[in-house]
C-alpha cells in the first residue's frame, strides 16, 4: 500500500512539472507578451519599460526557473491588471468555484447512479435503451448551449431561478445542473455497465442462494462492486467540472476561478493565466490521486497488495 | 425413509427453440446423498438451479410436482422462495474463486445469512460463523472472519461456502460440482467433510457431478442424466452392479478400474457429443450415439424397471446386458 502510494505521488509530481512547463511555454508562444500587455497605442519605450518591469528581457530559461522556483514557494506572481498577488485573486474566487463544482458533482451523482441502477436492472429492455439514448444525446450537448437554454427557460420565461450571479444559494442551481450534465452520461453508463456485470456474477448467484432480500442483493452486494469505478471516475469528473467551470462561470457570470482565467486570457494577464492553469491542473492531479486512493480503499484486493 | 425433495416432470427452457431440462424426476430422501450424474450440458446444473428458483433471467420452469418438506414450491413468489433459500435449503457452487463477494469480509457474508433468516445480533451470527468455520476444518476461524475472499485459497473458499450454507442448519444441501475446480487432494478433503457433516447433521445432499469416482464414494442413490432427462435411477450399489441404460454402461466403460480392465486394452468412449434438443423432440435423446438404437428409438421411450427402485428409460429389456454377456 505504501509503495503504491509513493508511486502515485511520484507520478503526480512529474505531471505537475509537465503542466508547469506547458503552461509557461503556451503563454510565451502566443506572441511577445510585452507588446500584448502594452496594448496597440504603446510606444517602443513603453514596451521596453514593461519588458523590464515584468522581467521579460531575461533569457526564457531564466524566466522559467524563476517562475517554477517562486511557484514552488507559493508565490504565483502579481497580476498586472489587478495589481495584486495572483494567489490572493485565486483564494478570493475559490469558494464560488468549489461550491459550484461540488453542487455539480452532487447533482450528477444523485441523478446518474439511480438511473444507472434502474437501467441495469432492466438490461436489454426498451427502457434501458431509451435511457442510454438520452445519455448519448446528453454527452453530445455543448454546455454553453445548455446553459443558455436553461437561462432562457427557467430564468427568463418561468422566472424561477436567477440567471446570473450567486447572491443567494439558488444562483448555483442552474450552473450546477449544466455542470452536472457533462458528467451524468459517463457516470450513468459506468454505473449501468458495472451493475450489469455485477448482477450477472457468481457472487450475486450466491447472494440469491443465501435467500437475501432483493434490496440487499442489489444495493449491498452488486452496487458495492459496481461503485468502485464510479467513485474513481467521479473524482476525475470533479476535476473536469472545476476546470470546465471556465465556460459555465462566464455564461452565468459567476466570479470564480474559471471566470478569472477567462478574463485574464482575454486581457493577456499572463501571470494569472499561468497560475490559473497551474492551479486547475494541480487540483485535477490531486483529485486523480484521491480517486486512486478511494479505489484502493473500496477494493480490498488493492488495499492489501 | 421419507422424501424431503420430490421433483417430477421438471422442464426448463430458456427460449422458444431449445429445452434444457425435459421432464426430470428426482426424489431426495432425508439424510441421504443423491448424485445427479451426466456430461457437461446435460441439464444437471440447470435442474438444480430450477429447484432452488435460481434460474438465470429468461429461464422458464414448469413441473408436474415440485415439493420440499411437504411444501409445494411451484406457486411460491420470489419473496417466499428467498425465505426458504439459505435457510432450509442451501446451495454451493462449482466456482469457489468467484462465488464469494470480493468486497465483503468472510464474517460479514456468513453472518448476514443467519441475521436474514433468524434475526438476532450480528455479534451472535459471527460467533456461529466462527464455530462453523472451525467445524469445516478452518484453523484460526476468528482471524478468517475478518479476511477477504482473495486472501483465501480455493479449497478454503469452498470450505467457507460450505460453512456459510450450514449457517441456518438446512435440511437439504445442493452441491453443484463442489470439487471440480479444486486439486485432487483438496477434493478428497472436501468430499470427506461433506460425508462427515451429513452423518453429523442428518443433511440430505443433492450432489451434482460428472465424476463417477465421486459417485461411487458418496452416493446412496444415483440419477444419470442425459440430454435433459434422467435415463437411469437406482441405488448406488444397484447401478454399479447392473448398469442397464446403454448410456450408463457407456459412462462406466470410460472409467479405468484397476484390476478390472485388461492392461493395454483401450478405454471405452462414447462417440459424438450431447445434442441440442429442440422443443418438441421425440424419442430417445441418446439414439444417435447409441450402438443399440433402431427405428423404434425415435418414438416415445418406455419407462422400465430393472428391479424395485431401479428404473431406466430405454426400449431394451431389463436383462439385455447380462443376456448378451452370457
Amino acid at each position: 500500500m505504501l509503495a503504491f502510494l509513493l508511486r502515485r505521488l511520484l507520478l503526480a509530481v512529474l505531471v505537475t512539472l509537465t503542466v508547469l512547463t506547458v503552461s509557461f511555454a503556451l503563454t510565451r508562444l502566443s506572441g511577445d507578451l510585452a507588446i500584448a500587455i502594452a496594448g496597440p497605442q504603446a510606444t517602443q519605450l513603453d514596451i521596453e519599460i514593461i519588458r523590464k518591469a515584468y522581467g521579460l528581457d531575461r533569457p526564457v530559461i531564466v524566466q522559467f526557473f524563476d517562475w517554477v522556483w517562486s511557484a514552488a514557494r507559493g508565490d504565483l506572481g502579481r497580476s498586472y491588471l489587478y495589481h495584486e498577488p495572483v494567489a490572493n485573486l485565486i483564494r478570493a474566487r475559490l469558494p464560488v468555484t468549489m461550491t459550484l463544482g461540488l453542487t455539480g458533482l452532487l447533482i450528477a451523482l444523485s441523478t446518474a447512479i439511480p438511473i444507472g441502477i434502474f437501467a441495469a436492472m432492466r438490461e436489454g429492455t426498451v427502457i434501458d435503451r431509451a435511457v442510454m439514448m438520452v445519455a448519448v444525446i446528453g454527452q453530445a450537448m455543448p454546455s454553453f448551449w445548455l446553459g443558455l437554454v436553461l437561462i432562457i427557460t427557467f430564468g427568463l420565461q418561468l422566472g424561477w431561478l436567477p440567471i446570473s450571479g450567486v447572491d443567494s444559494w439558488d444562483g448555483y442551481v442552474l450552473p450546477g445542473i449544466v455542470l452536472a450534465f457533462s458528467a451524468i452520461p459517463a457516470l450513468m453508463r459506468l454505473t449501468r455497465s458495472g451493475m450489469v456485470d455485477a448482477l450477472a456474477s457468481d457472487y450475486i448467484r450466491t447472494a440469491r442462494a443465501k435467500g437475501l432480500s432483493r434490496w440487499s442483493i442489489v444495493m449491498k452486494h452488486a452496487l458495492r462492486n459496481a461503485a468502485m469505478p464510479v467513485v474513481a471516475v467521479a473524482a476525475v469528473q470533479l476535476g473536469f467540472m472545476l476546470s470546465g467551470s471556465i465556460v459555465i462561470e462566464s455564461v452565468f457570470a459567476l466570479h470564480g476561478v474559471g471566470y478569472l482565467g477567462w478574463e485574464s486570457i482575454s486581457k493577456n494577464d499572463f501571470p494569472v493565466v499561468q497560475a490559473v492553469v497551474l492551479f486547475l491542473a494541480v487540483i485535477y492531479i490531486l483529485l486523480t490521486l484521491l480517486s486512486d486512493l478511494l479505489n484502493a480503499f473500496l477494493d480490498p484486493r488493492l488495499r492489501t497488495t | 425413509m421419507s422424501a424431503l425433495l420430490e421433483v417430477s416432470g421438471l422442464r426448463v427452457r430458456f427460449n422458444e427453440k431449445a429445452e434444457a431440462v425435459r421432464g426430470v424426476s428426482i426424489t431426495v430422501n432425508k439424510g441421504e446423498t443423491h448424485c445427479l450424474v451426466g456430461e457437461s450440458g446435460c441439464g444437471k446444473s440447470v435442474s438444480a438451479l430450477a429447484v432452488m428458483g435460481l434460474l438465470a433471467k429468461g429461464g422458464i420452469r414448469t413441473a408436474d410436482a415440485l415439493s420440499f418438506a411437504g411444501q409445494d414450491l411451484r406457486g411460491l413468489t420470489e419473496g417466499q422462495m428467498s425465505r426458504l433459500r439459505g435457510d432450509k435449503m442451501a446451495m454451493i457452487f462449482q466456482e469457489p474463486m468467484t462465488s464469494l463477494n470480493p468486497a465483503y469480509t468472510i464474517g460479514s457474508q456468513m453472518a448476514e445469512v443467519l441475521v436474514r433468516h433468524r434475526g438476532g445480533s450480528k455479534r451472535a451470527a459471527l460467533d456461529r460463523a466462527a464455530a462453523l468455520l472451525g467445524r469445516v476444518g478452518i484453523t484460526a476461524p476468528g482471524l478468517r472472519l475478518g479476511q477477504f475472499p482473495h486472501q483465501l485459497s480455493g479449497g478454503l473458499r469452498q470450505r467457507v461456502m460450505i460453512a456459510m450454507a450450514l449457517m441456518c442448519d438446512p435440511d437439504l444441501l445442493i452441491a453443484d460440482e463442489p470439487t471440480t475446480a479444486l486439486d485432487v487432494t483438496v477434493q478428497a478433503q472436501i468430499l470427506r467433510l461433506l460425508m462427515e457433516l451429513q452423518a453429523e447433521l442428518g443433511l440430505a445432499i443433492l450432489l451434482i457431478t460428472h465424476d463417477l469416482g465421486i459417485v461411487a464414494r458418496m452416493a446412496h442413490r444415483v440419477s444419470v442424466m442425459y440430454a435433459g432427462k434422467v435415463v437411469e435411477s437406482a441405488s448406488a450399489e444397484a447401478l454399479f452392479a447392473a448398469p442397464t441404460h446403454p448410456y450408463t454402461r457407456g459412462l462406466l466403460d470410460c472409467v479405468p478400474i484397476p484390476g478390472k480392465i485388461a492392461r493395454g486394452a483401450p478405454l471405452g468412449s462414447i462417440p459424438g457429443t450431447v445434442p441440442r434438443i429442440s422443443l418438441g423432440f421425440q424419442g430417445c435423446g441418446f439414439r444417435d450415439r447409441c450402438g443399440h438404437a433402431d427405428a423404434s428409438c425415435a418414438q416415445d421411450v418406455p419407462a422400465q424397471s430393472f428391479a424395485e427402485g431401479h428404473d431406466y428409460a430405454c426400449r431394451l429389456p431389463a436383462g439385455w446386458a447380462t443376456e448378451r454377456a452370457a
